[in-house]
């Protein structure tokens, strides 16, 4: 397994007037009433591994931003720990976290966060000059983020004279100018309109195939989670109820709640050949089709194939399984809820 | 609704008891008619001691005249520049004509020729008037003054924010000094600094202060926590944060209090005439009280003019918002502006060595339109003497007289239990002991006969301020362009410092009451049209196009919907209003009357700190109280209507 870059063990973030004091008496005594405290955050146990991307997704008011500005220690946390490459971040000085700030992370924001009163170009620079970096290094890494995002001829600019769409990709080459390891998105693309929203996207796609970084993307829209996510981890209530790959959660459910949630996805698109092998029982025969489709790709195959099973290939074209015609049709047909 | 009806019926047994209090009053022992002697705190007297205790013994006296004397300093380095004063760096005095070409080119640069022509005008018409000495002794506090204004409020403002419990301590003191008179300010000064522009120009700075932390603090408060955030994930620093992130974001409510320093400066400035401070404040003040109607008009026309020009340039550089240049390569191109801007100046300067016309213009080489504006005011005076002097006598004899008198036969205690009435009615028990509290330290102050004829001044004007600006709002409103404009008359009238009302006024009723209530109507009218004018058209249209549908009146519309739904927002202007007015009646005071205002001015020529600062509190609270009263009942409105 690869190794993790973020590690939570029962994160928990209240907000009230005495979060602490209110963590330690509930630990007590659970009976107690927590009026007057929001559970933003509980008992969020979590792993985030190298290079994958991880996408948290719920209703809005589920926790999702709270949790990640917890493990960028923009917000403290009320009880358990965060881990970021194999330091508890609590620990860390001010000038610590500065410098991890600095050195390995990047975030995007939903309302962009841009400062008005800069140029785009002095906006993309601004991290670097937090480093202190000087002026002409700085600007030729900012022109390089904007050339990157397609905002190239925009970097005299103001925030304000930008469309959503393009202020968004300000605050993306804004994150991305000092490298960072580990992305934060919190809910990029929420605020555009679904035209832009899907261009964005698309971009977001071609970036990430760019780079090998660990991402940590909000969303609440299950069909942005879909396209992008390794991994899903769905919230509720400031729990994660589950966290797994997009085939899992539609296959197996965790909970009712994430079955609900799930309920409306066409299942077939999501769930790929390769989450339904199974080991092979006698000899492969005929044609293998490939792990990495899903089920709506090889729908006509699957539906006139006669085969009762068959062979599964990976990337490399070795058999690795096989799978149940039936079953693949089963999903297919959105038979067994 | 339950708790609303029970503090009716507390407030009319309140007010019963109060009307029992004046049917009673033949009967009543003394005491309870005005506060007897024992009563009295020496407020006066304490406050006395403890700035002796600060002047001498904590040896604050050499700190305020170590701070004076590097703002003497500067103002003599001003003085110099702007008008020849013979003092270090002997330069001076810049030719007019560069001061106007600045002006002008500052207006083009921040909003276009309109506002170049009018600042670059000002300055003309100063120089060509023959007033340029004053205006620039004026011009160069200012120029010092706010500065130290806008730094002083910046730091404060700053560590009001990062500590709440500074901010807790500073709420209620700046409440206070944002109602204390100008007055007020002036006789702490006078005792620690003298007479003098060094006094003005202190003066100017501490009475400039507050709205620029106010400003501050609202501005950092605003700035959005995404931005906040998105600063701290590109790491960095607090200060960083603070310089980098909070205060440029906070840019327009910044630079909106350093337009209203500006403006306070303004205002300060021309009443620091009154300690001796020399410049257009001053000549004003000699020539109203010698009645020289035409020369005032004059003076009176550059201040405002001045204060227009301060105003818009200040407020177009505040709202300006950021946008991009398209590049060019020629610096020429780039730098059009600073290019035009030098040769102007250098043209004046030439100009200014070859006709001494350019450099300063004579008092006798000055244009006047005073002759004309006098024989002018002659002749309406003399056709209007009759109405005036009749109006005159009617409301001295039948309005005035009776209603001070009245207010002054009121017991003590009838008007306190009046206020816990209405305190009562409006917020409760709460609001009751506020207004109680408030008026029974004006009691024990010892000043409620001069108290009750401020509060008979201040009611009087108000009402009438309310009878003339109701009706001219509803007018103004009901039309867009009309409203657009009414708008920009009230905002212009705003902007003037409160003594150049008093120039009309004198000029029509001469020095007396009547004058005085005139020059607080007219004043206080401003903001209660202005805010009528808001109120009415921010009413959200559906409802008004729902009224329209259930078949309302025209009438039944703005009695039912429009006013009611307005009723928060006049109440604003109802509340700045009273506020006003009392400053005005103060300031007025030196026009005769009876009111705390001229004992205030007593107090400022014996410079009596302590008596002076009682008066200025006992205006303060009835501000406050006011204020208390306004803002508790216009939320409640609000609740009600849900906005
Ligand atoms: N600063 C705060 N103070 C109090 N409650 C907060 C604060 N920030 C978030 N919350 C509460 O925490 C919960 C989770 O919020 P958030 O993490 O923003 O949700 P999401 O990003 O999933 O929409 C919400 O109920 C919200 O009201
Ligand atoms: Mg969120």
């Amino acid at each position: 397994m690869t190794e993790s870059v973020i590690t939570c063990s029962n994160v928990s973030k209240i907000f009230g007037p005495n979060p602490a004091q209110h963590l330690a008496d509930m630990k007590a005594n659970p009976g107690l009433s927590s009026a007057g405290y929001v559970y933003a955050v509980r008992d969020v146990n979590l792993e985030v591994r190298r290079g994958e991307m991880l996408v948290v997704m719920g209703l809005s008011g589920s926790g999702k931003s709270t949790l990640v500005r917890c493990l960028s220690r923009l917000i403290e946390i009320t009880g358990g720990s965060v881990t970021v490459e194999g330091r508890d971040i609590a620990s860390l000085s001010e000038p610590e976290l500065i410098d991890l700030r600095r050195r390995k992370m990047g975030m995007v924001f939903q309302s962009f966060g841009l400062l008005p009163n800069r140029s785009v170009l002095e906006n993309v620079a601004f991290p670097l000059e937090m480093r202190g970096q000087d002026r002409a290094t700085r600007y030729a890494r900012a022109r390089e983020m904007l050339d990157l995002v397609g905002l190239k001829g925009r970097e005299d600019y103001f925030p304000r004279e930008l469309s959503g769409g393009q202020q968004q990709r300000v605050g993306i080459a804004r994150s991305l100018a000092v490298e960072p390891d580990i992305w934060f998105l919190d809910e990029p693309f929420s605020a555009l309109d679904p035209l832009i929203r899907r261009e964005m996207q698309d971009e977001f796609l071609r970036l990430k195939g760019m780079m090998n970084k660990t991402i940590i993307f909000i969303t609440h829209d299950f069909d942005e989670a879909l396209r992008l996510a390794d991994r899903i981890a769905i919230m509720k209530d400031g729990r994660i109820e589950q966290c797994d790959t997009p085939d899992q959660i539609v296959l197996h459910p965790a909970t009712d709640y994430v079955a609900k949630f799930t309920a409306e996805i066409d299942r077939a698109r999501v769930v790929h050949i390769g989450s339904l092998v199974r080991p092979l029982s006698g000899p492969a025969s005929g044609e293998p089709v490939a792990a990495q489709r899903t089920i709506r790709d090889l729908a006509r195959q699957l539906v006139s194939d006669n085969r009762s099973q068959i062979p599964v290939a990976d990337a490399e074209g070795k058999i690795i399984g096989s799978v149940l015609r039936q079953e693949a049709l089963d999903v297919l047909l959105g038979d067994g809820r | 609704m339950a708790v609303k009806a029970w503090h009716v019926t507390t407030a009319k047994l309140l007010l019963a008891l109060a009307v029992a209090l004046m049917i009673a009053k033949v009967i009543l022992p003394p005491e309870l008619i005005r506060p007897p002697e024992w009563l009295v705190l020496p407020f006066a007297d304490w406050i006395n001691a403890a700035f002796y205790f600060l002047q001498n013994d904590l040896g604050l006296m050499s700190l305020t005249r170590a701070f004076s004397d590097v703002v003497e300093w500067l103002l003599n380095v001003t003085a110099n520049l702007l008008y020849g004063k013979s003092r270090w760096p002997n330069i001076g005095p810049i030719p007019w004509g560069v001061i106007a070409a600045t002006a002008f080119m500052a207006g083009y640069a921040l909003k276009g020729w309109r506002l170049g022509v009018l600042s670059g005008g000002t300055f003309v018409w100063i120089a060509l008037m023959g007033q340029w000495q004053w205006a620039m002794e004026t011009l160069s506090v200012i120029v010092v003054a706010a500065p130290f204004s806008v730094s002083l409020g910046l730091t404060v403002g700053v560590l009001a924010w990062r500590s709440q419990r500074f901010e807790r301590i500073l709420n209620p003191i700046l409440n206070i000094a944002q109602s204390l008179p100008h007055f007020a300010y002036m006789i702490p000064v006078v005792v620690f600094i003298g007479v003098g522009p060094k006094a003005g120009a202190i003066v100017t700075i501490i009475f400039s202060v507050p709205p620029m932390i106010h400003m501050t603090l609202l501005g950092l408060k605003k700035v959005p926590d995404e931005v906040i955030e998105a600063g701290k994930m590109c790491g960095a620093t607090r200060w960083q944060l603070l310089t980098r992130v909070r205060i440029p974001t906070a840019r327009a409510e910044i630079l909106i209090g350093v337009n209203q320093v500006i403006m306070q400066c303004l205002a300060m400035v021309v009443l620091a005439s009154f300690i001796g401070m020399p410049g257009l404040g001053q000549k004003l003040l000699q020539l109203l009280q010698s009645l020289k109607i035409g020369l005032s008009v004059e003076i009176g026309v550059t201040i405002v003019l001045l204060a227009v020009t301060l105003d818009r340039l200040s407020k177009a550089w505040a709202l300006r918002l950021p946008a991009h240049d398209v590049p060019s390569p020629r610096w020429i191109d780039r730098n059009r502006l600073l290019v035009i801007w030098l040769a102007l100046c250098a043209a004046a300067f030439v100009l200014a060595q070859i006709f001494p016309y350019f450099l300063e213009v004579e008092r006798k080489q000055a244009l006047s339109v005073a002759g004309p504006i006098d024989s002018l005011m002659d002749h309406l005076i003399r056709l209007i003497a009759p109405v005036t002097a009749w109006l005159r006598w009617f409301l001295i004899t039948w309005v005035l007289i009776p209603m001070r008198d009245a207010y002054l036969w009121l017991p003590f205690t009838a008007v306190l239990m009046l206020l816990a009435a209405v305190g009562w009615a409006i917020g409760g028990l709460h609001s009751a002991a506020i207004c109680v509290a408030y008026f029974g330290l004006i009691a024990l102050s010892g000043w409620w006969d001069r108290a009750m004829i401020t509060v008979y001044m201040v009611s009087i004007s108000v009402f009438v301020a309310a009878l003339i600006g109701l009706p001219l709002g509803i007018w103004a409103a009901r039309n867009t362009a009309r409203s657009a404009r009414i708008l920009l008359i009230c905002d212009t009238a705003q902007t003037f410092p409160s003594f150049i009302y008093l120039i009309p006024v004198i000029m029509l009723f001469g020095v007396n009451d009547v004058a005085v209530v005139a020059a607080v109507v007219v004043f206080a009218a401003v903001p209660i049209v202005r805010y009528t004018i808001e109120g009415l058209r921010n009413v959200p249209p559906e409802l008004i196009e729902a009224a329209d549908m259930g078949g309302a009146t025209r009438r039944q519309v703005l009695w039912h919907v429009r006013l009611p739904m307005a009723l928060p927002t006049m109440l604003v202007g109802a509340n700045q209003s009273v506020m006003f007015s009392l400053f005005m009646v103060i300031i007025a005071a030196f026009i005769g009357t009876q009111d705390l205002g001229q004992e205030m001015q007593r107090a400022l020529s014996s410079t009596d700190v302590g008596k002076g600062l009682v008066l200025g509190f006992a205006v303060a609270f009835m501000g406050l109280m006011t204020d208390h009263l306004i803002t508790r009942w216009s939320e409640d409105r609000k609740r009600a209507l849900g906005i």
